[in-house]
């Protein structure tokens, strides 16, 4: 089952998918662009994974790491489908990255590798939006250039773990106005999900609405005021953002 | 409506204060090359935050760990685009915290195990917001004291800070924002008890657990 959350008629609500609409709990059936669309969860801690895939790590002229290169995001990045991300007039390379996001649903510390899967709740779909002009080297990838607002749309569905049972072997694709600019599978991930859960709740409690961002295959690319970005991994959903200049951003309505 | 709990993220910066920059020495080099031009951020999450009196268990092998002092800004309202002007009216209060690290030298990669185990932000409640530059915080680890320092010596102000960082992001209530760390503080040992205390704020304390 596919879960959602969206805004309409004044509330919150937490929906299901209809034949590719949005049901209430109630049974009402809504058509995009009668509602808002909200992240599938509301979050707790994020997680997002760097170079977390072989080919993306040796794009960006890194070895690949011998631990699972974590961040942290705050929940002011999150955003829902749909949304618009700003790109600030000052960036000069600005370039999306395809997740599968894992969202947990079960309390879970020191979780075995063999027991992880269990305390996952299901997958969603993050563009993990970066501005490489701030990257700086002090925890990076720092704050400024990943835990910006509104720059990690997330969404829109929450697929239930049972309905993904091969989340190792799906496909990811990126499309700028249509155009596919980046393919990966989740089978090139350097670190798995299991391992991830293993590391994280070895150290932290994870908790549900807990969210892990896997990492992103190669094929980055610049993205610009206007352009309608299409983050999909395959069997779990298509996430849709449009990037927005400064002027769009702060205009008043 | 100002709020007066922290209930959001909370934040650190690092390299604020004039001793930690001359000791972590030279950042021209690799892999810094250059001192950071923004505030450097990390995140606590919600498991590391506990009240006074709170064990502290050390994740793995972990046998000792970093107790750095610090005074964090409570947010009374959501706060974006602050000016150094108006920054401090979204505050609503402070905390004194005490912000746990496994020991590591180097500020090139995010520390999310060194600083993110659970219980690793011991805090206290809301106090009231008084200008910091002329507050001591002092550490004791088993009744000894390891630690003084006076936050006066602050590359961003408190208002600078909020302004500078929440140019780039939106802090909500109940968010904090921690004003920064010593560059290596004082090490506590597993068994050890710890006090933070500071004229004002009063004090903060808690153990550190033995291994489990």
């Amino acid at each position: 089952m596919k879960h959602g959350r969206i805004s309409y008629n004044g509330a919150v609500h937490l929906v299901s998918e209809d034949s590719g609409r949005v049901r209430l709990a109630d049974g009402r059936l809504l058509n995009e662009g009668e509602f808002q669309w909200l992240p599938p969860v509301e979050v707790g801690t994020v997680f997002a994974l760097g170079l977390n895939y072989a080919d993306h790590a040796k794009e960006l002229a890194f070895k690949a790491p011998e631990v699972p290169l974590v961040f942290l995001k705050g929940p002011n990045t999150i955003t829902g489908h749909q949304a618009m991300t700003r790109r600030p007039a000052d960036a000069t390379y600005m370039h999306y990255e395809c997740e599968l996001a894992v969202v947990i649903g079960k309390t879970g510390k020191n979780v075995a590798k063999a027991d992880a899967m269990g305390i996952v709740a299901g997958y969603t779909v993050a563009n993990d939006y970066a501005i490489r002009d701030y990257l700086e080297n002090y925890y990076r990838p720092n704050l400024r250039v990943k835990n910006r607002d509104a720059c990690t749309p997330l969404g829109p569905w929450l697929v239930d773990a049972a309905d993904v049972p091969n989340p190792m072997a799906l496909k990811l694709t990126t499309r700028i106005n249509g155009k596919t600019t980046q393919q990966g599978t989740t089978a090139d991930m350097i670190f798995d999900i299991p391992t991830l859960i293993e590391y994280l709740s070895s150290f932290m409690t994870l908790n549900p609405g807990d969210v892990i961002l896997t990492g992103t295959p190669e094929g980055l690319a610049d993205v610009k005021p206007g352009d309608v970005i299409e983050t999909e991994v395959e069997n779990v959903c298509c996430l849709v953002n449009t990037i927005v200049d400064d002027q769009t951003w702060f205009a008043t309505v | 409506m100002i709020k007066q709990q922290v209930s959001g993220t909370v934040y650190g910066v690092i390299l604020n204060d004039a001793a930690s920059l001359q000791k972590i020495g030279s950042l021209e080099e690799a892999p810094y090359k250059g001192a950071p031009k923004a505030p450097a951020l990390y995140i606590k999450p919600a498991g590391t935050r506990v009240a006074c009196g709170a064990t502290v268990h050390l994740p793995g092998e972990a046998k000792s760990v970093e107790v750095a002092a610090t005074v964090g800004l409570v947010l009374g309202r959501a706060a974006a685009r602050l000016t150094p002007e108006n920054a401090l009216d979204a505050v609503a209060g402070l905390v004194l915290a005490a912000d746990l690290s496994l020991p590591h030298a180097s500020y090139y990669r995010p520390a999310i195990r060194e600083k993110c185990f659970d219980g690793s932000l011991p805090l206290t409640s809301v106090k009231p917001l008084v200008d910091i530059a002329g507050l001591t915080l002092s550490t004791e680890i088993d009744g000894k004291v390891v630690d003084t320092r006076t936050l006066n010596d602050l590359l961003r102000s408190p208002a600078q800070l909020l302004a500078d960082v929440s140019e780039w992001m939106t802090l909500n209530a109940g968010d904090v924002l921690l004003v920064g760390v010593r560059y290596q503080a004082p090490q506590a040992a597993a068994g050890s008890a710890v006090r933070l205390s500071a004229e004002g704020l009063g004090s903060l304390q808690f153990s550190i657990g033995a291994q489990a």
